[in-house]
């Protein structure tokens, strides 16, 4: 035991000696949260759009104001014909035109109908089609106000509410998938890196023949990177409910507990990645060009996941990313306890507990 | 007939800090000579061996390598040297041949002249069997008779070697010494650090630094008569303990 | 010259030596692109809707038939009571429970009005603002059937003006998000795999003591410097060119705009983030070091490229780091050539910052390696 102790202490000054990655291993979580918990948003805020008045009337100049006040839009450019709507596109800063028709006012009041072409830029469907939902939606505002002594026949009134998250805040949603991602790709980044990199310059072998165990050897390697990812998640929490007001409407305690499991997953995954790999640049390419965009993409961090093709929502259950999202964003936001998050909970296990075990028979072949 | 002098030192210092790893040394070596530059682990050897490589600039002094100024020319040092490192310094994931290769092509050999220097090789040191294997499978005397053989391609005036025999055993250190002994009588001069004290035995001339000084220079029997002792390696234990 | 190419041949060698590295700098890409690219779709679909009916009237299974209708919409579960359903909601079963209220037909027919409790699970705030606007579309209609099948119209004198919106969209009319995340993701791909290369690469030769060897030679730090990024440049290229087969053939992206024009945009770009790996080699002694830093500005890229997330959104200052982002001008570029079909005059202004920031990288990372110490 003095033993294996000593031989952490050694982890811990190997770490501490090198200033430089002890910066960046905590410097670098703290930049990143704080700049994607500002600058994230799937919202559409501002966007240019052009406007195209076939009319210029009373009630297009009407409208094109109600546009322009919205914090949606700004009107960044009035155009006199069809054809320049391609030239503004193909420029890329405008991202919809609005094609008011002629005589728009006339043909409102005598045909009780007047069109607005709604053109967007759709290399960005998602933009587009926001965009598109946001103007339809000012238009209908407008003519309900236009035409308030109309009564409806029938009317059912909706009452909705958004629950966990009434102001509709993107960071909500962010702050989770970033808190995952660094807490993931660190942990398995860093294990694995300084793992092979004992293999590479052949400590590793020294440490084999002391009379450290295999896995002590392994566990004495990780415990440093397992108390370096808890500050770093500490941070990150503070950060959230401070900074971007994050509530945390469940257990702290939990959040905590949940967070080191997860933390051990990814740590037991940078493992694994260390037994397949020979080389540090192996090791490294594999826990990012294999990890990044997998975990980016497939763990509901961006994109939800129930919009996936089927068969991508069944790949996106090995990501331990996706359970843990599930997980903080429940104790946090909705304030589940354990009872509802139990099965997430057994699952970020169970791949621990594969990855350690498939870990250690790689390691067993390699040493018979 | 006047011998022409290859390297010439004087009070070369080097600085890290407050700390002075190279402390006004001073000496010069002759053409074709093997010249020994002996100390203890740390006491500024390769540091001042990479100020001559061109490597690491002085903090002051002057220092001259096959008549080119360090501070001035070191372009016009690295062409007329080889250099062999402590640490291993061929690619361990090429071949031999692709070694020879790489290094004779960055030293501006036209390939008929590499491959003219690699049969030349292969059929001195008996490589046949092993050109085309990769040097990570090669025991490790072979690695430095081959690093060694790579550092002449380019048939270099001075050829420099840190620790070059590290970690070998005795027969093939004898057989690298041989390879020196060769290659100083075809007038390359040699400059060897080493921590064995026999191979000083071997040296034309050695230095013996300590702390950063130079504290002895001479032949290895002038040395011995001079400190009365047995073997070279009691003359360095009687310097390094002062 | 030459030894120029002595180098571009031994780092060749290398790397096409490293049996461990091959799958992953060419086979990895590929999948990803291939199977990631359907990942990325901001559609919100198959919402897991669930209700309570306590009418239990004709009206109310009507209006949920609609719902089990709309694509939009996948009708899970029918729940008792409002316990049950928000602690269905707080599993994460179902993301919206509509609540029909007792007496909803009688309100309706009586009072022609009548209202719906909807909830909705904000915590991806973008996709429930999308998921009301379909709910209210739905009712919407519902109202408008209902009013057509059980009322004549009044004869008012005074008709609904109404304005009529339609939407076009150019350059992708389906809203295919494919279109816009294939080519996307093809450029992170890219980036990602010459950016970690190359800052790996000299940190990776001083670690293991062979720059020192190479620094004694007479090599400039130029050829140097050449020698070992063409291959990586190279690299990039036929990555880029394997990965626009793809886009084409499996996922039928249009290639509206100059193939010719990528490719010199691209083989300008792969400098950019050549010289940004180079300069971090440059100012790190470990891999280690090289591969964090390498990562830290990864994830920076590409989650402030504009990929994702629309640039516009940002708070201002957010706007102005995304300047300095590569992988912004690279998207940019990519959407509009390929998909706009912008020629040459339109992508000068990308292009030349791309330039500028090519010049400066790799002057900086020549400036910064140094033979000696």
């Amino acid at each position: 035991m003095k033993r294996f102790i000593g031989f952490i202490e050694k982890e811990f000054y190997h770490i501490f000696r090198d200033k430089r990655s002890l910066f960046i291993l905590f410097g670098m979580p703290i930049v990143q949260i704080m700049l994607f918990g500002f600058a994230i948003t799937n919202e559409i805020n501002n966007v240019d759009i052009a406007i195209l008045n076939n009319s210029k009337d009373t009630k297009t100049e009407e409208i094109i104001n109600k546009i322009a006040s919205s914090k949606y839009f700004s009107v960044e450019d009035f155009i006199q014909n069809e054809n320049e709507i391609e030239a503004i596109f193909k420029k890329g800063k405008v991202k919809a035109v609005l094609n008011f028709e002629t005589d728009f006012s006339k043909k409102l009041i005598t045909e009780n109908n007047a069109t607005v072409q709604i053109i967007t830029d759709a290399t960005d469907p998602n933009t587009a089609n926001t965009i598109s939902n946001y103007v339809s939606a000012i238009l209908q505002n407008y003519s309900k106000t236009n035409n308030k002594n109309i009564k409806l026949a029938y009317q059912i009134v909706p009452k909705t509410r958004m629950v966990y998250n009434q102001e509709l805040k993107s960071v909500f949603m962010f702050v989770p998938g970033v808190m995952t991602i660094i807490l993931m790709l660190v942990s398995a980044m860093m294990t694995s890196i300084s793992i092979t990199r004992e293999k590479e310059l052949g400590t590793m072998e020294i440490l084999l023949v002391s009379p450290l165990k295999p896995f002590q050897v392994i566990i004495g390697k990780v415990v440093p990177y397992i108390f370096l990812s808890i500050i770093n998640a500490i941070v990150i929490i503070v950060l959230s409910m401070f900074v971007f007001k994050m509530p945390v409407e469940g257990s702290l305690f939990l959040l905590g507990a949940e967070s080191i499991l997860f933390i051990i997953t990814s740590l037991s995954l940078g493992i694994l990645i260390s037994t397949v790999s020979a080389t540090q640049q192996t090791a490294m390419m594999i826990s990012l060009m294999a990890l990044m965009l997998p975990v980016i993409l497939l763990s509901g961090f961006i994109f939800p996941i129930t919009s996936m093709p089927v068969p991508l929502q069944i790949l996106s259950n090995i990501i331990p990313a996706k359970w843990f999202i599930i997980i903080i964003k429940g104790i946090m936001l909705k304030g589940i306890g354990l009872t509802f998050i139990w099965k997430e909970t057994l699952i970020l296990v169970a791949m621990t507990l594969f990855f350690i075990v498939v870990s250690i028979k790689k390691y067993k072949i390699r040493l018979e | 007939m006047k011998e022409e002098t290859v390297i010439k030192v004087e009070n070369l210092t080097k600085q890290f800090g407050d700390f002075t790893a190279v402390n006004a040394i001073s000496f010069e070596v002759k053409k074709g000579e093997i010249f020994g530059f002996l100390g203890a682990n740390g006491a500024g050897k390769t540091t001042a061996m990479k100020m001559l490589i061109g490597i690491s600039n002085p903090t002051s002094g002057e220092a001259e390598v096959a008549s080119f100024n360090v501070y001035k020319n070191p372009n016009s040092i690295k062409k007329n040297i080889g250099y062999m490192s402590q640490k291993f310094a061929l690619y361990d994931d090429l071949t031999v041949k692709e070694n020879i290769t790489f290094f004779g092509g960055i030293y501006g050999l036209t390939r008929k002249q590499i491959n003219e220097k690699r049969q030349l090789l292969v059929e001195e040191l008996g490589l046949q069997e092993i050109v085309n294997n990769l040097v990570s499978s090669l025991p490790l005397g072979w690695k430095q008779k081959i690093a060694f053989s790579v550092a002449l391609l380019h048939n270099p005036k001075i050829v420099f070697l840190d620790e070059p025999t590290g970690g070998v055993d005795p027969i093939t250190r004898r057989q690298f010494w041989e390879m020196i002994y060769k290659t100083a009588n075809q007038g390359t001069t040699i400059f060897v650090t080493t921590h064995y004290m026999d191979e000083a035995e071997y040296c034309d001339r050695v230095s013996i630094m300590v702390n950063g000084k130079i504290e002895a220079l001479d032949t290895p029997k002038n040395l011995k008569e001079k400190y009365k002792a047995k073997s070279m390696n009691d003359v360095f234990l009687k310097l390094a303990r002062g | 010259m030459n030894t120029i190419l002595y180098i571009i041949q031994k780092e060749f060698r290398q790397i096409f030596r490293n049996k461990g590295m091959l799958p992953i700098i060419f086979v990895l890409p590929i999948v990803q692109l291939v199977i990631l690219s359907n990942a990325a779709t901001f559609e919100v679909k198959n919402i897991k809707f669930s209700y309570i009916d306590t009418d239990n009237s004709s009206f109310s299974r009507e209006l949920i038939s609609k719902f089990d209708a709309s694509t939009y919409f996948n009708v899970l579960a029918k729940y008792p009571s409002n316990k049950i359903a928000n602690s269905a909601m707080l599993k994460g079963d179902v993301d919206v429970i509509l609540e029909i209220p007792s007496n909803f037909e009688r309100n309706l027919l009586k009072d022609k009005k009548t209202d719906v409790g909807v909830t909705i699970n904000a915590i991806d705030g973008a996709a429930a603002g999308v998921t009301n606007v379909y709910i209210n579309q739905i009712l919407q209609s519902f109202n408008k059937n209902a009013q057509s099948n059980l009322i004549q119209p009044s004869n008012t004198s005074i008709k609904y003006q109404n304005i009529t919106s339609i939407p076009s969209f150019w350059f992708n009319k389906t809203l295919n998000y494919k279109t816009f995340m294939v080519p996307g993701i093809l450029v992170l791909l890219v980036t990602m795999i010459t950016l970690f290369l190359s800052g790996m690469n000299i940190v990776r030769e001083k670690e293991i003591g062979t720059l020192e060897q190479i620094n004694v030679t007479p090599i400039k730090k130029h050829e140097l410097i050449i020698g070992k990024l063409f291959p990586f440049w190279l690299l990039g290229l036929v990555l880029l060119s394997v990965g626009l087969l793809i886009a084409k053939l499996l996922f039928n992206v249009p290639i509206v705009g100059s193939l010719l024009l990528m490719y010199l945009y691209t083989s300008i770009y792969i400098l950019v983030i050549l010289g940004i790996g180079l300069f971090i080699s440059n100012f790190t002694d470990t891999q280690q070091q090289a591969m964090f830093i390498s990562w830290f500005f990864m994830v920076i890229f590409i989650l402030m490229s504009g990929l994702f997330t629309p640039i516009e959104s940002m708070p201002n200052w957010a706007q102005l780091i995304t300047e300095l982002n590569p992988i912004k001008y690279f998207v940019e570029v990519m959407r509009m050539v390929m998909l706009k079909g912008a020629g040459f005059n339109e992508i000068l202004p990308q292009l030349t910052k791309t330039l500028i920031y090519a010049i400066a990288m790799n002057g900086l990372a020549v400036l910064s390696y140094k033979k000696t110490t």
